[in-house]
């Protein structure tokens, strides 16, 4: 007798013998919302009235009035209706569970999932409620609370996520309006816990129960959150250095602030640039790196779990479709990196090769096919785990397709009309500033970099060399010269970073420009990127030649110095640089310092050009237009 | 099952210029974006298409961006469900004010109490919710039985049926099946009594017919003797 007894609660005690079957309390509770289209609305305002009260201030028998209450409404849920029971309606779904005990919270979950399935009117209301519980109130986020919500959260959402799934199975086509409310509700603009939790909610679903149903979906969600995030932050927002200076250099410019900030500041500091480049204080900085390590923690459980192969499949096409079209996204494309990183023979090589397809396609719009070769030269350039033969394999295909399309082309330099081409060379010299050194040492390899069609395609007409960033083109011309690979001694760039020619290869996205895997500036989620990431003072260049006979003796050293510092890095025999174990890095610091992997003050090129820079590292373009 | 039925459409599907590279994938998603609504213009829920594209000529609409329209003819799976036809679900969840039946699996009913026959009692039995009937005790439903229900009212926008247990053609749908196999039997072997027992009294009538014809015979004899005993 749910409304008598809500009304009399004082005489509770009274009454406390007496017994009444849940089917009794059913049929009161719907006697009291049918009288409402009778005009006798005392029984029915009662009922809202206790549904009304606060959760938190609620006694013990208030609960169990509360619970009875609820119970029966489940029992009745055939009667209410939307047009004489909006307050009722209104006031169900507006309840927190956040706000209640496990008792009041297993049944008003109850008379949530008993109202979705009883008419299709209610579906998106009881979802929208649902998705709502995904985070707590805002008063949980005191530090005094931290505790309750910490109890509160496994409550509530293990509750709430078994609901969904139970609305799944007696509402088939639930899940589709689930993606769509859970789409519309992200709280971009909330605080940081919130949109934290709220993602954490959408990964659980990702590979809870649901995750046939809408897995694909909330992984395509999340990708598309740190892509709105992204660009939420302003290229003014990451420092902007001196634009006369190489690409390259900006790179080793950090690194020596990285080296005098650690005398002062032991803070685990990521390996190649200072503490000043991180973006802190940046409150849409600081809510992206929370959620990038959510999902780098949570591909590490899809491949803890074996299923990261079909997860990276979903992100692929969500890269492709959003990450890829994006205006220079800063982080987001990190997700594909980490996620390639923990299974280069399968994720690594599959994105390295959609990339390169989506290149050589005509297909896509020119834009996209130069921002999938940036991406494509970036990542060949920065994975550490790729392997040498595999990275020659890919640039093979790229000469060979600008090979082919300079056999096909004639006429003179036109950056515009031919901005694919000259990407595609960009690209070339850009993984070759970083890469030749160790392909030059496999033998093998440095036979298939010889025999590929380079310096057809260099000394074409259409003349790259003169077109694509001069910082890279002179470093690429420095290193290739040294090899033997290349040479050529018409050009002098006189140490420019970018020239008009680029520019206008580059076009208002300025994507000559665009090195999307450059390092990476969040704090936190820095960690999981680190270890597998070339920074370009790791690179052994061909013009360190020089130094190997003192180096050798001189590394050893170093790298004793360093195990002894707890910071280091080892060069492996075909040069490319491997990290120590984590515990070497964290902390990394002086060892630019001690190594003499590249040299802390050397130019790229000062030797043969007399001050000559170089390039390397994610930067805004300096030109207006594309601002 | 009734409410499914099969329609020839003939349809020009417009495309954005973007998708010109590849017509028949865009087709096939704008196809696809129709599946599980409902549609006033095919008068029903589209759950299959079949599509023939009559022609690689595309008529251009000049505008800003242009729309280019494919004609297709396609055969379309419908479902329109109307009051009183026939359905059959699966039973989901069964408690005491309601039956939860989902249907060709995409799409849900509910069954109230009020909306069920008098004979159907909720009892549970070794911890399992069921409904039972008091006249045929064979006559169950619970979690998992293929129901048969009749539809009360459908909501087009969630796909949602407000169903009905009230005829008697209704409830458990092998149980429903079985029954009336039997009542067939059974009315066929009422009927061969009956026809036996037919025979049998033409049978009857035809030995008293006899009989009656043996009688006017001796009759006749009778009277033929008496005539030459007379005579």
């Amino acid at each position: 007798m749910g409304v008598q007894l809500a009304a009399e609660r004082a005489s509770l005690a009274e009454i406390g013998d007496v017994n009444f079957s849940d089917l009794e309390l059913a049929y009161h509770v719907k006697d009291a919302l049918r009288s409402v289209s009778l005009g006798d609305r005392d029984s029915y305002d009662q009922l809202v009235g206790f549904l009304f009260e606060d959760g938190e201030r609620l006694g013990s028998d208030e609960v169990a009035l509360l619970v009875t209450n609820l119970n029966a409404l489940s029992g009745a849920v055939s009667d209410i209706d939307f047009v004489h029971h909006g307050s009722l309606l209104d006031c169900i779904f507006n309840m927190s569970l956040w706000k209640h005990g496990p008792d009041v919270m297993d049944a008003l979950l109850e008379l949530i999932i008993a109202l979705a399935a009883s008419s299709g009117k209610y579906v998106d209301s009881c979802l929208d409620m649902l998705v709502r519980n995904f985070m707590p109130p805002g008063y949980f986020l005191t530090d005094a609370k931290q505790r309750t919500l910490a109890r509160k959260k496994g409550q509530v959402l293990d509750r709430v996520h078994s609901a969904l799934k139970d609305i799944a199975e007696l509402v088939p086509l639930a899940p589709l309006r689930l993606e769509q409310i859970i789409k519309d509700r992200v709280p971009i603009f909330n605080k940081e816990p919130l949109i934290v939790t709220y993602v954490e909610n959408m990964l659980t679903l990702e590979s809870g129960a649901m995750r046939e149903l809408v897995g694909n979906s909330m992984l395509v969600e999340v990708v598309n959150t740190l892509i709105d995030l992204d660009v939420e932050i302003g290229w003014d927002d990451i420092l902007l250095d001196d634009s006369s200076k190489g690409i390259f250099e900006m790179e080793l410019d950090d690194e020596e602030g990285s080296a005098d900030d650690d005398e002062t500041d032991n803070f685990e500091l990521p390996r190649g640039f200072s503490s000043q480049k991180m973006l802190r204080g940046n409150v849409v900085a600081e809510k992206l790196d929370s959620l990038m390590v959510l999902m780098f923690e949570h591909l590490q459980d899809c491949y803890d779990s074996g299923r990261l192969v079909q997860v990276f499949e979903t992100l692929l096409q969500s890269f492709q479709s959003t990450v890829l079209t994006a205006y220079k996204s800063k982080f987001a494309q990190f997700v594909m990196f980490y996620a390639c990183s923990l299974d280069p023979e399968n994720c690594g090589v599959t994105f390295a090769n959609r990339l390169a397809d989506i290149f050589e396609s005509p297909v896509y719009a020119q834009e996209w096919r130069m921002s999938a070769v940036a991406y494509l030269a970036s990542y060949l350039s920065r994975a550490k785990f790729l392997s040498a033969s595999y990275i020659v394999n890919i640039l093979e295909s790229l000469a060979d397709w600008c090979s082919s399309y300079c056999k096909i082309q004639c006429g003179e330099i036109n950056p515009k009309a031919h901005r694919v081409f000259y990407a595609g060379c960009q690209a070339i010299m850009y993984v070759l500033c970083f890469r030749m050194r160790s392909i030059l040492g496999v033998p093998r390899l440095k036979s298939q970099l010889f025999l590929m069609p380079i310096a057809g395609i260099l000394t074409h007409p259409l003349n790259p060399l003169k077109v694509c960033l001069p910082s890279i083109v002179e470093e690429f011309l420095l290193q290739a010269k040294v090899a033997r690979l290349f040479s050529c001694s018409e050009t002098d760039f006189n140490g420019l970073l970018e020239s008009e020619l680029s520019r206008a290869f580059g076009g208002l996205e300025r994507l000559d420009m665009f090195f999307p895997f450059d390092p990476y500036l969040l704090k936190k989620s820095d960690r999981f990127i680190r270890p597998n990431f070339v920074y370009w003072s790791m690179v052994r260049t061909t013009c360190d030649d020089d130094d190997d006979d003192d180096d050798e003796g001189s590394i050893d050293e170093d790298i004793a110095q360093d195990r002894v510092g707890g910071n280091g890095m080892n060069i492996t025999e075909n040069g490319t640089a491997m990290s120590f174990d984590e515990d070497y890095l964290d902390g990394f610091g002086n060892s630019m310092m001690q190594m003499s992997i590249t040299p802390k003050n050397y130019k790229f090129g000062s030797a043969l050009h007399g001050g000559m820079q170089m390039p390397s590292r994610i930067r805004p373009s300096t030109s207006p237009e594309s601002l | 099952m009734e409410g499914l039925k099969v329609s020839d459409a003939k349809m020009v599907v417009y495309l954005h210029p973007s998708k010109a590279r590849n017509a028949s994938l865009a087709i096939f998603r704008e196809l696809s974006s129709l599946l599980f609504k409902f549609n006033e213009t095919f008068d029903g829920v589209v759950l299959a298409y079949e599509v023939n594209i009559l022609s690689n000529l595309a008529k251009i609409l000049p505008t800003i961006h242009p729309y280019f329209g494919v004609r297709l003819k396609a055969k379309l799976l419908l479902f329109n469900p109307k009051p009183d036809m026939l359905l059959e679900g699966k039973v989901v969840k069964l408690g005491q004010q309601s039956i939860h039946i989902i249907f060709l699996g995409f799409s849900s009913a509910t069954i109230i109490l009020e909306d069920m026959r008098e004979e159907f009692r909720y009892r549970v039995k070794h911890g399992k919710e069921v409904y039972v009937t008091a006249s045929h005790k064979r006559h169950i439903i619970e979690v998992g039985t293929i129901i048969r229900f009749v539809v009360k009212s459908f909501e087009e926008e969630v796909l949602h049926i407000s169903g009905s247990l009230l005829p008697a053609h209704t409830g458990n749908a092998r149980w429903l099946d079985k029954n009336v196999q039997e009542s067939q039997a059974d009315s066929t072997k009422k009927r061969k009594e009956s026809d036996r027992s037919q025979i049998l009294d033409l049978k009857k009538e035809m030995v008293k017919v006899e009989t009656y014809a043996l009688k006017t015979n001796n009759r006749s004899k009778k009277s033929k003797r008496r005539r030459t005993n007379d005579s």
